[in-house]
């Protein structure tokens, strides 16, 4: 099948219908999110096609008030009498539910008066068939088990692809839509030596396929980060000097995102709550969401409650200048919103990042790495040993040693320990290797002192 | 308009899965035979269509108040090819004839041309087991009965201690009906209802916030929460972890004893040994544990079981997502590796028997080898004695999540609540700390179990693949002599 055809009517006209159905079935205020679109998953493992997913998929959410009450409610079939009876359920959901002050559509007077293109869509992704994502996917794996001897094994390459269409419509005013896209390429190769094997995996992912580099490259990389980890021991328990490269940065770049969340802020639930405009970290860090950057993988024109997306500083100076809030949370905490609205068709709104970063510094990383007589450099990250009601923070880590300004060997099977609110503040150096290769990065980061618990 | 009120799927109840999908599908058998016929129509190996219909109702309460309800319905149809190593898939959200026709040709294109369509005829076999059957669909539950009994857990949590400065609570419930058609002509169809109750609270004292957890659940009807009060008990469970947190010390770090409590502490076993044990890790040797069948890989004490067969629980199944019946399976006997966790296309490629562990997230994925509920058989050891047994470790009761690297075998898993043994008794609590160690090592070091096997309350989740599904664990006390503790304490 081409996967791509369909006879899905306009987006528009089914946000429409709901919100009159809506109206109708006795909701005072509605908002709408349709989403359709398409995806073509491939993977190749040992050089054959192992799998080939097809699909398009629609999804229609719809979220309600009656008066100070609300409720969400979703469907994948658009039929009239389907989207009436969604309509007619979600409202009498809402009225099960108590009054809520802080309820309510966001103000007309903020919602965007415009979709500015950010270039999110490329068309010739349509283009691709299965056959041309198994050939990317299968030259990526094929560079990956030629770089090295000890690359035996596979857990194969992998090409997804996405494109799809987003619209929004809401009876405060706004209605809107955008197309987007996604490509993405991985590789994970297994490595091998003295009876012991290894996986890591590389990968990159964007809105344009210009934009991803050469098959060739993600599979060289994936293998070279497999064969380092080869030989890892572990080491005894200590303090030392923590270098985080930038996919584990990125990780605690995410935690941090979270505890910015207006949704964890309000319950309590976050090492930040109550905290605007305190000092969390040294002077030189500074961290901001932006989600107006060109053919960046988490930028929108506009948010799921129809305001202009824009950009945040949410960390300057080391001082914390603002959390990442919709409306709700922005009226729970008296503030206004940030335009960071994010939903899916079968979700209420919620704070989230778009593109959220912690901005580059001067320092190459093997500066960073050059300046430690001691530490541990680390590459991975296991676990979920993160809360971030209190901070304590103790994940799985997986690395390298680092003695007298180089990497020594890799070390394997420990754990990295520290409370967050100390280890942004013990931030000591910044790298200048920042990429965008998710929409929530970082550069290499070191951190101070942090334990780790070994043998 | 619909003018029932309060009756969330009225035209679900009371009918068959295949009566369901005839009625709203128009899914006759020779629209069956036909879809599955031009899934078959290459040289293929397998084939097999997969119909899933799927309403969850959810609703959550925070400052006092039931502030958030939903309710989500979702339909769609899998279609799957096999031919050697390779599957096609294709699914759609549309369950007609025309699309089941255009997603068998889809799933199709990776065989070969040139193969004659078989020929099919439908067989019902009858159901191995009924694990859950339910009175009354927890769907059906009036939205106020859910409402009320959110209300009195954040009042009996408010009241465990004044310290109690927030309650968050939700309860979702699920009604899925699956309608699974192979090439064998096999037409297997399953209702299955979850129902799940979270309760988190945040204790405030002088500044410090701290939080506890808890909850449960299965594939039972809302009675399960009621009975003995049980909504209650996780109520206080939460509190009481959210308080104790509020004067925790320090973890340790580093290699020391660790006794895990019975129940949820189970998650152990799922991440050091069961993940490497799934079929398709092992059809590829890229499990720490490839080539280990008949080997030992834990103490002669330990024996561990994956049953798919418990009545009522949250990682049970009459069927898997492939229609094959759920099984008990003996992974680990008395220390030696006797089986691996299989789906049917791990099992044909491997040359293994089916053991009923396909399961797939929803008509959007492709089958896995899965667990459903993963436990150790209980031992002799009376579990005070074994905390006596231990000089200086630590004594962990309750787990966040956990995590495993199949390929080297390194696992993690997160202690929520912990406590410091020191000579022979619990003294003080500790901070939440990561666990990690080496699957095909760590249950060597298993050196004491005690006979009070308990299973968890009903609320794991586990994620592969970028798919999840319900899973249980379960386990006695048992002794584990020396794991990697990452607390902060030197």
């Amino acid at each position: 099948m081409n996967g791509r055809a369909g006879s899905t009517p306009a987006l528009a006209d089914v946000a429409e219908r709901l919100l009159t159905s809506a109206r109708r079935c006795g909701a005072t205020d509605a908002d709408v999110v349709v989403v359709e679109g398409s995806q073509l998953e491939v993977a190749v493992r040992q050089g054959n096609a192992e799998r080939v997913k097809q699909a398009r998929q629609k999804h229609v959410g719809l979220r309600v008030f009656v008066g100070r009450r609300s409720a969400v409610g979703s469907s994948a079939d658009f039929t009239a009498d389907q989207l009436e009876e969604l309509a007619d359920r979600t409202v009498q959901l809402a009225r099960t539910c108590a009054e809520d002050e802080a309820a309510g559509l966001p103000a007309p007077h903020v919602l965007a008066r415009e979709v500015p293109d950010l270039a999110l869509f490329d068309p010739g992704l349509l283009e691709v068939d299965a056959s041309r994502a198994l050939e990317w996917a299968g030259r990526a794996e094929r560079a990956a088990l030629q770089a090295d001897p000890r690359v035996r094994n596979s857990e194969g390459g992998e090409c997804s692809i996405h494109t799809g269409e987003v619209y929004y419509a809401s009876t405060a005013g706004f209605a809107g839509g955008y197309r987007d896209s996604s490509v993405s390429l991985v590789v994970i190769p297994v490595a091998e030596q003295d009876g012991a094997m290894e996986r890591d995996f590389w990968y990159a992912a964007s809105r344009h396929l210009t934009d991803l580099p050469a098959p060739e490259e993600i599979g060289a990389k994936a293998a070279a980060r497999a064969v380092r980890r080869l030989g890892a021991r572990r080491v005894a328990t200590c303090e030392v000097p923590v270098v985080l490269d930038p996919e584990t940065a990125s990780s605690l770049l995410r935690h941090l995102a979270s505890a910015v969340s207006g949704s964890a802020i309000y319950r309590g639930m976050s090492f930040l709550a109550g905290r605007l405009g305190e000092r969390i970290a040294p002077s030189f860090v500074r961290v901001t969401d932006h989600g107006r950057l060109p053919r960046a993988l988490g930028s929108k024109p506009f948010d799921a409650e129809g305001l202009p997306t824009r950009r945040t500083a949410v960390v300057e100076e080391g001082v914390l200048r603002s959390y990442l809030l919709d409306s709700y949370s922005a009226r729970r905490l008296g503030l206004e919103s940030t335009g960071n609205a994010s939903r899916s068709a079968a979700t209420a709104p919620a704070p989230a990042p778009t593109n959220f970063f912690l901005e580059p510094g001067e320092l190459s990383p093997e500066q960073i790495i050059g300046s430690l007589t001691r530490g541990f450099y680390v590459t991975e990250l296991i676990g979920f040993g993160v809360n971030l009601t209190s901070g304590d923070y103790s994940r799985g880590a997986v690395g390298f040693w680092i003695e007298r300004g180089e990497l020594a060997y890799p070390v394997h099977e420990v754990t990295i320990a520290g409370r967050l609110q100390e280890m942004l503040l013990a931030i000591e150096a910044v790298g200048n290797d920042l990429e965008f290769r998710r929409s929530v990065v970082a550069p290499t980061l070191l951190i101070g002192k942090m334990t780790v618990a070994g043998t | 308009m619909s003018d029932t009120q309060n009756a969330p799927v009225p035209r679900l109840l009371g009918t068959s899965p295949i009566e369901f999908f005839s009625r709203h599908f128009g899914l006759e058998e020779p629209v069956l035979i036909q879809g599955l016929g031009t899934a078959l129509a290459r040289k293929a190996d397998y084939a097999d269509l997969y119909f899933e219909f799927r309403a969850v109702e959810a609703m959550s309460l925070e400052d006092g108040a039931v502030k958030s309800a939903s309710r989500h319905v979702t339909h769609g149809v899998g279609a799957r090819v096999i031919a050697g190593e390779k599957t096609g898939y294709a699914y759609s959200d549309d369950v007609s004839i025309e699309s089941l026709q255009l997603t068998a040709r889809t799933a199709r294109a990776i065989a070969q041309e040139g193969g004659a369509a078989p020929t099919l005829a439908v067989h019902v076999p009858p159901l191995t087991h009924d694990l859950y059957p339910v009175a009354h669909p927890p769907i059906e539950i009036e939205a106020e009965r859910k409402a009320r009994l959110l209300e009195e857990i954040d009042t009996e949590a408010r009241r465990f201690d004044p310290r109690i400065r927030n309650v968050i609570a939700s309860i979702a419930v699920e009604h899925k009906l699956v309608l699974i058609f192979t090439a064998e002509g096999r037409l297997v169809g399953d209702v299955q209802p979850l129902v799940r109750l979270q309760v988190t609270c945040i204790a405030e004292e002088q500044g410090n916030r701290q939080q506890g957890s808890y909850g449960g659940g299965g594939r039972v009807g809302f009675e399960f929460l009621l009975e003995d009060q049980r909504y209650l008990r996780f109520t206080r469970k939460a509190a009481e972890q959210a308080v104790r947190n509020l004067s925790a010390a320090e973890a340790p770090a580093g290699e020391m004893t660790v006794v895990l409590g019975p129940g949820w502490p189970g998650i152990l076993l799922h991440e050091a040994i069961g993940h490497g044990l799934e079929g398709d890790f092992n059809r590829k040797q890229v499990s720490a544990f490839s080539g280990l069948l008949g080997q030992q890989v834990a103490s002669p004490l330990c024996t561990v079981v994956d049953d798919g067969t418990l009545p009522f629980r949250r990682g049970s199944l009459n069927v898997d997502d492939e229609g094959t019946p759920t099984g008990r399976t003996v992974v680990i006997e008395k220390g030696i590796l006797c089986s691996y966790l299989q789906d049917r296309l791990n099992a044909r490629l491997m040359r293994m028997p089916l053991t009923g562990n396909g399961r797939r997230e929803s008509f959007a994925h492709i089958p896995l080898p899965r667990m459903t509920n993963t436990f150790l058989l209980p031992g002799e050891d009376d579990p005070d004695e074994i905390i006596h047994s231990v000089d200086r470790g630590l004594y962990a009761v309750y787990f966040g999540g956990g995590q495993v690297d199949i390929t080297s075998g390194k696992f993690v898993f997160s202690a929520s609540e912990a406590y410091l043994i020191e000579g022979g008794k619990i003294t003080r609590p500790v901070r939440g700390a990561t666990l990690i160690g080496h699957g095909p090592e760590v249950l060597k070091r298993i050196s004491r179990v005690g006979h009070d096997l308990q299973l968890d309350e009903g609320i794991g989740t586990c994620g592969k693949e970028g798919q999840s599904v319900p899973v249980g664990v379960g386990l006695p006390t048992v002794r584990i002599d020396g794991l990697t503790v990452g607390g902060t304490r030197v």
